[in-house]
């Protein structure tokens, strides 16, 4: 319960630290703006050259566009900062200040930033997602929402999971710089529904890198097109793939000597 | 030790020797950083690997071809496509914010060349390390999707100049906006308007072929689709010898261009500038 206070205290200071930078929300709605065109005219000239891509139509990927920016603005607001100070902290070693806190250390290290202003990616996803299932045929339940909920939810958890798994990897190697662009380039597979990649690319995107599951479950609950089964083997991998970060996290440390601080 | 002005000859072997140094310097620096160089080229693999993907899935369900592209020439086009994203990688606007915030610029304002002979030395050296180590990822994606090309002789040659011909319209154009700095510290919503337009008309999305007839059309007009699709189509399309050499002309004409522009816009920009650390 204390380690749920702490959590929520910082997250409060970050807001708070964030909120002061006002012109930096009129950049994002920017980015965010130049961001949904460019996605809007890449898939209306895919569409102009076929009627379906892989099973799905027009409104159906628009939807995916608007899940996968939508979590995307969830993952730039609050994981990627947090893992982006953990790279630098263990080159520069000042994590140690972070370790010798009496709080869980895993959690100290993915609560300490947060931009806010990046949640406008995700009203802009969640806008592109309204427009795409207002187009849709069917109409959506109260469960497909629900399920909707849930999945983007565990898509967040997944995607945390994996970012946290490759940042702990600095206490390896170190030099991490680049991970960055490697994950945003990967990413970007989840505008496209898993099916499209050949074999062994679904299964590296859809498990290695959980994209797959991540950003194609949600779109496929909120079009009504989710199966029970897939819905139980997303949620089954999450927890699996976060019980596995908590005890990759614990070993790194252990390996972790600390550096000068 | 007395100021003479160098004599014509001795300034231009001057200016060899401080292009070769650098760009020497800048190939043993990056050799050293082999496995960070690859991790970089790796993250860039993703998005031509997705459009192909698509595209190729476009194709089949669409008989075999797309515009007359069969999924072997999307392969083709697209593996190129890497080789010339990495050519295409310059000191552009991003690093000019960091090199006038993190004071850098003082320092080099000082030298008594422009720093633009150093960023076009320095990454010129550079690319020969990306393409040496471009080769394996080449030959990995040749194995798993099939590209179909066979390039002439002369389409190979004029391939190895148009890429540095995009590297060098790229620099200059990078370069321009990078001056935007000098006014604003937040330019990235400008970098990004930069890019999303350059990402339609390069050729960088799609070659120019699939979009619409006024697109292609206004590329015509403008620098960027020599640095993605010229070069990419140099040696994977069907040009005519007349077609490749006015792209070579037509990549010349914009360098020229870009380097008058930067005179004018290096001038106003420089007048802005007072000096960060150091």
């Amino acid at each position: 319960m204390n380690t749920l206070r702490v959590a929520a205290l910082y997250l409060k200071v970050g807001v708070l630290n964030e909120l002061q930078y006002r012109v930096n929300f009129f950049l994002n709605v920017l980015q965010a703006l130049i961001q949904v065109a460019t996605g809007l005219i890449v898939i209306s000239l895919v569409y102009s050259h076929t009627p379906r891509l892989n099973g799905w139509t027009e409104p159906e990927l628009l939807s995916l566009l608007g899940v996968q920016i939508l979590l995307g603005g969830v993952i730039h607001t609050f994981v990627q900062p947090n893992m982006e100070r953990l790279m630098e902290d263990v080159q520069k070693g000042t994590l140690d200040y972070a370790l010798t806190k009496p709080e869980d250390s895993q959690v100290l290290v993915s609560v300490r930033n947060v931009r806010i202003w990046q949640l406008v990616e995700v009203i802009s996803g969640l806008t592109l997602l309204g427009v795409g299932i207002s187009r849709l045929q069917t109409s959506v339940g109260v469960l497909d929402a629900l399920a909707f909920l849930v999945a983007i939810l565990l898509g967040a958890v997944m995607l945390y999971s994996f970012w946290l798994v490759v940042t702990t990897g600095a206490f390896w190697v170190v030099r991490m710089e680049h991970v960055l662009e490697l994950f945003e380039g990967v990413y970007q597979t989840g505008r496209w529904p898993v099916g499209v990649y050949p074999g062994w690319m679904r299964y590296g995107v859809t498990f290695l890198v959980p994209v797959g599951f991540a950003v194609t479950v949600p779109a496929q609950a909120a079009t009504s097109r989710l199966h029970g089964g897939t819905f139980a083997l997303a949620a089954g991998f999450a927890v699996l793939l976060f019980a596995f970060t908590r005890w990759f996290w614990r070993f790194g440390l252990r390996r972790y000597s600390g550096a000068s601080a | 030790m007395s100021a003479v002005p160098l004599q014509q000859e001795n300034r231009v072997r001057a200016f060899a020797e401080f292009y070769l140094a650098t760009a020497r310097a800048a190939i043993a620096v990056q050799f050293q950083y082999r496995t960070a160089n690859y991790f970089y080229m790796l993250g860039m693999v993703a998005e031509p690997v997705i459009y192909l993907v698509v595209w190729s899935s476009v194709a089949r369900s669409s008989g075999g071809a797309v515009n007359g592209i069969t999924a072997g020439e999307f392969a083709a086009y697209y593996i190129v496509w890497t080789l010339v994203r990495n050519m295409n990688v310059v000191f552009g606007a991003p690093f000019w914010e960091w090199r006038i915030r993190e004071g850098e610029l003082s320092g080099q304002l000082l030298r008594p060349l422009h720093p633009l002979h150093h960023d076009v030395a320095y990454f010129g050296g550079w690319k020969v390390v990306n393409i040496v180590l471009w080769l394996p990822i080449a030959a990995a994606l040749t194995a798993i999707f099939h590209p179909t090309v066979h390039p002439s002789a002369l389409q190979i040659g004029v391939f190895c100049v148009a890429i540095w011909g995009a590297y060098l319209v790229r620099t200059m154009f990078q370069s321009n906006v990078g001056m935007l700095n000098f006014w604003t510290t937040r330019g990235a919503a400008a970098f990004d308007l930069y890019m999303a337009t350059e990402l339609l008309l390069s050729g960088r999305l799609v070659p120019l072929k699939l979009m619409p007839g006024w697109v292609q059309t206004l590329a015509n007009f403008l620098p960027f689709k020599w640095t993605f699709y010229f070069p990419i189509e140099s040696l994977v399309g069907d040009l005519s010898t007349r077609d490749l050499l006015v792209g070579l002309g037509a990549q010349a004409l914009w360098v020229l261009i870009g380097l008058a522009l930067l005179r004018f816009t290096w001038r106003a920009a420089i007048k802005r500038f007072s000096a960060v650390g150091g």
